[in-house]
């Protein structure tokens, strides 16, 4: 068995919320092997989000570790951290979190650019991208001239652009009607056919079952953790 | 990108952006003029007295030139004393005094400078020639129009006037042949010029080979305080006076207005700094999700600092060159205004533009932006990325 891409382990995260102390992850590890799909579902406040954003390394959990890739994220710096996210770990947010100013060309360019990548080549990709999220049309647009599932199209191309190993995605069908979830579901299981590991957090039952592992979580623990039957 | 990103944030909200900059150009221009008033009168000062090329002034003991009716007598040799010194090159005597020009039954009252016409260093030429000849004049043009006199006229001038016997003293008849700009004149005084010899003649005994003022021009390479202290030795009878003395004065007497322009200037500078530092605290605020989410997706922190800072500064340089403009009109406005300051020579500026002044406001306006906007993006980018995106969501 080769080693995970994704290790955690024993991740433990408490919230002060004035003299009391919510444990919103208790106790979690996962293993998230190459080219796996995994959906992290379970009630509203067990803590999904929460584990999506210490794998992530956009928090630090307050006890265990998180590796990627054999790199502890959970102890870089931040700056560290920062730079790894950039070149190795994609983010697809609910609510897309395009930035408004910038057309959807120019938002896929953006962390090419921080990862100082030629100008010529940026923008070649970024075409190529938005070519592969059905986008080619719509590069010059900007957020407010797209529609929902167009935004969280261009906020996936964005998560590809510097090629990650593993996308982590937050409620992605969250703000999108039935139709347009339907096509985010399929694009994201284009996007793990095409070699990109998949960690998506979801209330949405036909994005978990297209996901090829589901992970049930429930008060801050994971509960259930099967690979599906049938893909 | 952090370029096109900082002017896309700035473009969002147009009229807050104008406003912002219009708000920084008052506050420049303000800034500005306060720079310019606080060296320019300084400045302006200097280059009259050093205009003429005279860097050294002989006044009576214990007197600044002009500044009382008292004279230096034995003119002609002190004259003698001061060529035998090593290192005097020229010297410009001048007589001060009254002058009265009588045109039928009225009289024009006027300052009359008695100069010699080769050295002098207390006007230009406008139009016509130098008055060499013992019965020629120069005047001002305030003069001319007081007089309803122009080159070429001849004028009855009298030195001197007893109100209780109704006579004119040491009357002449002189004629006009030049237009003069007199430099260390306030504004609307009028002003002729004569032969030297003319107006001692003119006021009798009293001011026989007496003058007023020695203006002295150093020999090239000449060090000007040691030839001061020289003619100081070899004369015990006269003040000198150099420039830097002159200035050290001048210091005093100016320092309410450089001041008073200190503390303005401070205050300009200051709600520039708050202008700035309130607009981009409330853009960084409503663009939490964009910074964080930046932040989450691996732009670096000092990137994000330096796109948000950028902003500021952007605002205070549109501002601070907009306030250039603005602070030069104002500045020209509030000069003609104050040329007629009583007492002081038309020719000095208040407010003189040197460009070391625009890159010194410019510098500390941008410097402002730079510090205005450096805590709020710090504040921003320095967020906890997951708890500000829940509250994002929340919000």
């Amino acid at each position: 068995m080769t080693a995970p891409l994704l290790r955690a382990l024993d991740l433990r995260r408490d919230y002060h919320m004035g003299d009391e102390i919510v444990h919103a992850v208790r106790g979690v590890s996962l293993d998230v092997h190459n080219g796996e799909y995994v959906a992290l579902v379970g009630p509203s406040g067990c803590g999904k989000s929460t584990i999506l954003n210490l794998l992530g390394g956009i928090d630090r959990p307050t006890a265990g570790s998180v590796a990627i890739d054999g790199a502890r994220i959970d102890d870089m710096s931040d700056a560290d951290a920062t730079h790894f996210r950039l070149m190795h770990v994609g983010f697809v947010f609910q609510r897309f979190y395009l930035m408004p100013a910038l057309t959807a060309m120019e938002n896929v360019e953006l962390p090419m650019a921080e990862a100082k990548m030629p100008r010529a080549e940026r923008q070649k990709r970024a075409r190529d991208l938005l070519a592969y999220v059905g986008l080619a049309g719509r590069r010059d647009h900007r957020p407010s001239q797209l529609s929902g599932g167009e935004q969280q199209r261009v906020a996936i191309a964005r998560a590809l652009a510097n090629q990650p190993r593993l996308l982590l995605a937050d409620e992605p069908t969250g703000e999108l009607d039935a139709k347009t979830g339907a096509e985010m579901i399929d694009l994201l299981g284009q996007v793990n056919t095409d070699g990109t590991t998949i960690v998506v957090v979801t209330h949405d039952e036909d994005l978990a079952n297209a996901a090829k592992r589901v992970v049930h979580m429930k008060d801050g623990v994971v509960v259930d953790d099967r690979l599906r039957a049938s893909r | 990108m952090l370029l096109r990103l900082a002017w896309a944030a700035r473009s969002r909200h147009r009229s807050r952006t104008l406003l912002a900059v219009l708000g920084v150009a008052v506050s420049a221009a303000m800034l500005l003029d306060m720079v310019m008033l606080s060296s320019g009168m300084r400045a302006s000062f200097k280059n009259l007295l050093l205009s003429r090329g005279f860097q050294l002034r002989l006044a009576p003991k214990g007197t600044l030139p002009f500044d009382t009716d008292a004279t230096i007598p034995d003119a002609s040799g002190v004259a003698q004393t001061l060529r035998a010194i090593g290192g005097v090159a020229t010297i410009s005597p001048v007589l001060g005094g009254q002058a009265h020009v009588i045109r039928g039954d009225r009289a024009v009252s006027a300052t009359a400078l008695g100069v010699d016409p080769q050295v002098q260093g207390d006007f230009e030429l406008l139009s016509g020639r130098e008055p060499h000849a013992s019965d020629e004049m120069a005047a001002n043009d305030d003069f001319l129009n007081a007089a309803a006199a122009k080159i070429g006229d001849t004028v009855a001038v009298a030195a001197g006037y007893d109100p209780q016997l109704r006579v004119y003293a040491g009357r002449l008849t002189l004629r006009v042949v030049a237009r003069a700009r007199f430099l260390y004149l306030a504004a609307g005084q009028r002003a002729i010029a004569l032969p030297l010899a003319t107006l001692q003649a003119m006021q009798g005994p009293a001011s026989a080979d007496r003058v007023s003022l020695f203006m002295v021009r150093a020999a090239p390479n000449v060090n000007v305080d040691s030839l001061l202290r020289r003619i100081q030795t070899a004369i015990p009878t006269v003040s000198a006076i150099s420039t830097e003395t002159a200035m050290r004065q001048v210091d005093e007497r100016l320092s309410y207005f450089r001041q008073l322009a200190l503390i303005l200037g401070v205050v300009s500078l200051a709600v520039g700094f708050l202008l700035v530092s309130t607009l981009v605290t409330v853009s960084v605020n409503e663009r939490l999700g964009e910074i964080v989410v930046m932040r989450a997706i691996g732009v670096a922190k000092r990137r994000v600092v330096l796109q948000i800072v950028l902003e500021g500064v952007a605002i205070m340089t549109a501002g601070a060159a907009l306030g250039l403009v603005l602070g030069l009109g104002t500045a020209r406005y509030l000069n003609s205004i104050l040329a007629s300051f009583p007492g002081l020579p038309a020719a000095i500026d208040f407010f003189l533009f040197e460009p070391r002044d625009a890159w010194t406001a410019l510098g500390m306006l941008v410097s402002a932006g730079l510090l205005a906007g450096i805590y709020p993006s710090w504040r921003g980018a320095s967020l906890p990325i997951a708890v500000t995106l829940r509250e994002e969501a929340v919000a």
